[in-house]
């Protein structure tokens, strides 16, 4: 078992005719993603190749959907783009939609958000996220598949270099899923989407989750856990260091006054009796004295 | 991006809120005749981007130009919390007689657009929502819909606007909304919003946010950017389209991803507290193609940080392959020359890292050391930093 992704997920890709959207439906397809074709609007009809195998091009995802059975989006789009993809997706019921693009106007994916809320029919995760991996089964994103395999453990990130540097470090007991939800103020898939889901799923063991500076969804989480989390978490908290309303990168991860801050969260966490790590192998080996590997 | 008070006065302005005259100046000269031109009595505001600068003393009344010129000279220079005051606005005087607040946000744990509405304004509103809960109206508005007419009123009446000002309010609010939503921006704040003694609502002060991600649909936005504050480093590195910021450490950070790069500034000034708390003096995230020029580019303005003493080089190669990143700190060096001058700590994992480490390591050069892991670089870096 898994959470979002697995091996029946067949996947489209909004902007494969891109150069962003070749060079990962490649590489998702290398990796053993099912792949099934691509969504760009004005080239519906043509067929592309990715290396040897030839994916047909939809002008919108309910045309992909009626031909191909898709049931992933996986949205390649540059930023001023991104909204009418994902309405696109939404529109056409696909139960996945992963937006890996950065740089999207809070604005724009307020209202992408919100608009999927309200037809009830797709989860979105990102923007500004590297995707999810189902290790041995389907790979919708940038995350890369050769990090290590299968295993009992959930991952949820808000960032994707830690995401391979945490699947990294635990390479020689694997993953269930693990999902990189992105670092943007607004997001479509939460901490708590994920906890949850982590907690439903039969074959995830533990769950290491990883927040970083800005908001207090890491604060809401513990609250959950505390509420519906019986498995065992560690968790990780980055931006210890960085300085009050300076923006770190990702659009989310800003300190503003006493909100934020990277010691709220770990402290929030501690409460709920999550065990959050320094560093990521700290983290990784106090995972590794929960399973007893 | 956070605005002046004056930038978004004239933000409101231009979508039609009331505001009073104000005018920008940088020099006393400019404060006297722009107290001139609105008559005399005037007050000076210092423009400073943080708050609590009315009791630091950076807000006075004016009452003729001569004194403006005054209390002009008196507030510009000064240090509020430590921001250097380099602008005043002078704005007109009116005789105030109530004092609200106003604001539209983004909430982001709601993922949702928040207004929050209060008759008790002119004070810090998170005050007023810890002691006072009741006097604070928070409405959130379904981002396809907007403020309409209808919703303003209800707001303003669920606020408790007394009745003959609530229709003026809620004229305030849908314009609000609709500069809210045309600027992109992410906070739109009016505090306080005064009713005078001749009852006209009037936005007295205000406080903007942009969202930066926003920026290529607003080319106008470029012009509101405070050159003045930023750091050199920090010009150099946006010239150059690097994420860079200035911290006030020693040890200079690169890598890739903004979590990793936030990580390592927590395992940098962990690993510090052993060597005489050594931190780290940036945050700078390389992105996904760390290219030899891009390479070149971070290390030479970090190396041009007269604060930094050693350098840590934290790379996970996902899309990114390692032997590209070790040929690009090769190159970069090459580049530098004998501008290159402190030693440098490389940690590579991931993507073709075998690869990666052998070209370090046959390069040989002799600022460059590699470490096997992300803490015992860390360790590393700090101890070369105290040297």
């Amino acid at each position: 078992m898994s959470i979002f992704l697995n091996k029946d997920s067949r996947v489209i890709v909004h902007g494969m005719t891109g150069s962003e959207g070749t060079k990962h439906t490649k590489r998702m397809l290398k990796s053993g993603t099912n792949v099934v074709g691509g969504v760009t609007p004005g080239k519906g009809g043509q067929s592309v190749d990715m290396d040897g195998k030839s994916l047909p091009v939809f002008n919108s995802a309910a045309e992909a959907v009626a031909a191909t059975g898709a049931n992933v989006s996986v949205i390649f789009v540059p930023a001023k783009f991104t909204k009418a993809a994902v309405i696109d997706a939404v529109d056409a019921k696909v139960p996945l939609a992963v937006v890996i693009t950065e740089g999207i106007p809070v604005h724009d994916s307020t209202q992408f958000v919100a608009y999927a809320q309200s037809k009830g029919t797709t989860r979105i995760i990102g923007p500004n996220c590297p995707g999810l991996i189902t290790p041995g089964e389907s790979n919708v994103g940038i995350i890369p598949a050769d990090i290590t395999g299968s295993g009992p453990i959930g991952l949820v990130s808000k960032s994707g270099t830690l995401t391979y540097q945490m699947m990294y470090e635990l390479r020689d007991i694997g993953f269930s899923t693990a999902v990189g939800i992105g670092g943007d103020p607004v997001i479509g898939t939460t901490h708590i989407d994920c906890l949850r889901a982590f907690q439903d799923d039969p074959k995830t063991e533990a769950i290491v989750m990883i927040g970083e500076i800005g908001g207090d969804a890491e604060e809401r989480a513990a609250a959950f856990i505390k509420e519906y989390v019986r498995k065992p978490v560690v968790g990780y908290v980055a931006g210890f260091t960085a300085p009050e309303g300076k923006t770190m990168g990702h659009a989310g991860a800003i300190v503003s006054g006493s909100s934020g801050t990277a010691s709220g969260k770990r402290d929030a966490l501690e409460a709920v009796g999550v065990r959050v790590g320094v560093t990521p192998s700290e983290t990784a080996q106090l995972l590794r004295s929960i399973l007893g590997r | 991006m956070d605005l002046f008070e004056y930038q978004a006065r004239d933000l409101f302005e231009a979508h039609g809120i009331p505001v009073l005259a104000g005018k920008v100046a940088t020099t006393p000269d400019e404060a006297k005749s722009a107290a001139v031109g609105m008559g005399g009595k005037v007050v000076v505001k210092a423009q400073v981007k943080i708050g609590g600068r009315g009791k630091a003393g950076g807000v006075k009344l004016a009452l003729d130009g001569d004194d403006a010129f005054e209390k002009a000279e008196a507030i510009l220079g000064m240090d509020i919390k430590g921001h250097t005051v380099h602008k005043v606005m002078i704005a007109q005087a009116a005789p105030i007689k109530e004092e609200y607040y106003l604001a539209i946000l983004l909430d982001r744990a709601a993922r949702s657009f928040l207004v929050m509405a209060s008759v008790a304004g002119g004070m810090d509103i998170e005050q007023v929502a810890h002691e006072t809960p009741e006097k604070l109206a928070k409405v959130h508005v379904d981002p396809a819909k907007g403020i309409d007419a209808a919703l303003a009123e209800s707001i303003a009446k669920q606020a408790q606007f007394p009745a003959d000002v609530q229709k003026q309010v809620a004229d305030v609010l849908v314009k609000l909304w609709a500069c809210f939503v045309a600027e992109d921006a992410t906070l739109v704040e009016v505090n306080p919003l005064v009713k005078t003694e001749d009852g006209r609502i009037i936005a007295l002060d205000g406080k903007v946010t942009l969202d930066d991600n926003a920026a290529f649909r607003h080319p106008h936005h470029e012009a509101l950017v405070d050159h003045a504050a930023t750091n050199p480093l920090e010009a150099l590195a946006k010239e150059k389209d690097l994420n860079y910021v200035k911290l006030d450490g020693q040890v200079g950070i690169i890598g890739n991803g903004a979590g990793l790069v936030m990580s390592t500034l927590d395992v940098v000034a962990y690993a510090g507290e052993k060597f005489g708390g050594m931190k780290p003096a940036n945050f700078l995230d390389i992105g996904g193609g760390a290219s030899a020029q891009v390479m070149a580019d971070g290390l030479s303005i970090i190396l041009n940080d007269k604060d930094v003493k050693s350098v840590f080089v934290n790379v996970f190669g996902g899309i990114t392959a390692c032997d590209a990143v070790a040929n690009g700190i090769i190159q970069a060096l090459e580049m530098l020359g004998s501008k290159a001058t402190k030693p440098i700590v490389v940690r590579l994992d991931g993507n073709n890292v075998l690869e990666g480490r052998r070209i370090l390591k046959e390069a040989n050069h002799p600022l460059v050391e590699q470490a096997e892991t992300m803490d015992g670089a860390a360790a590393r870096a700090a101890e070369l930093a105290a040297k």
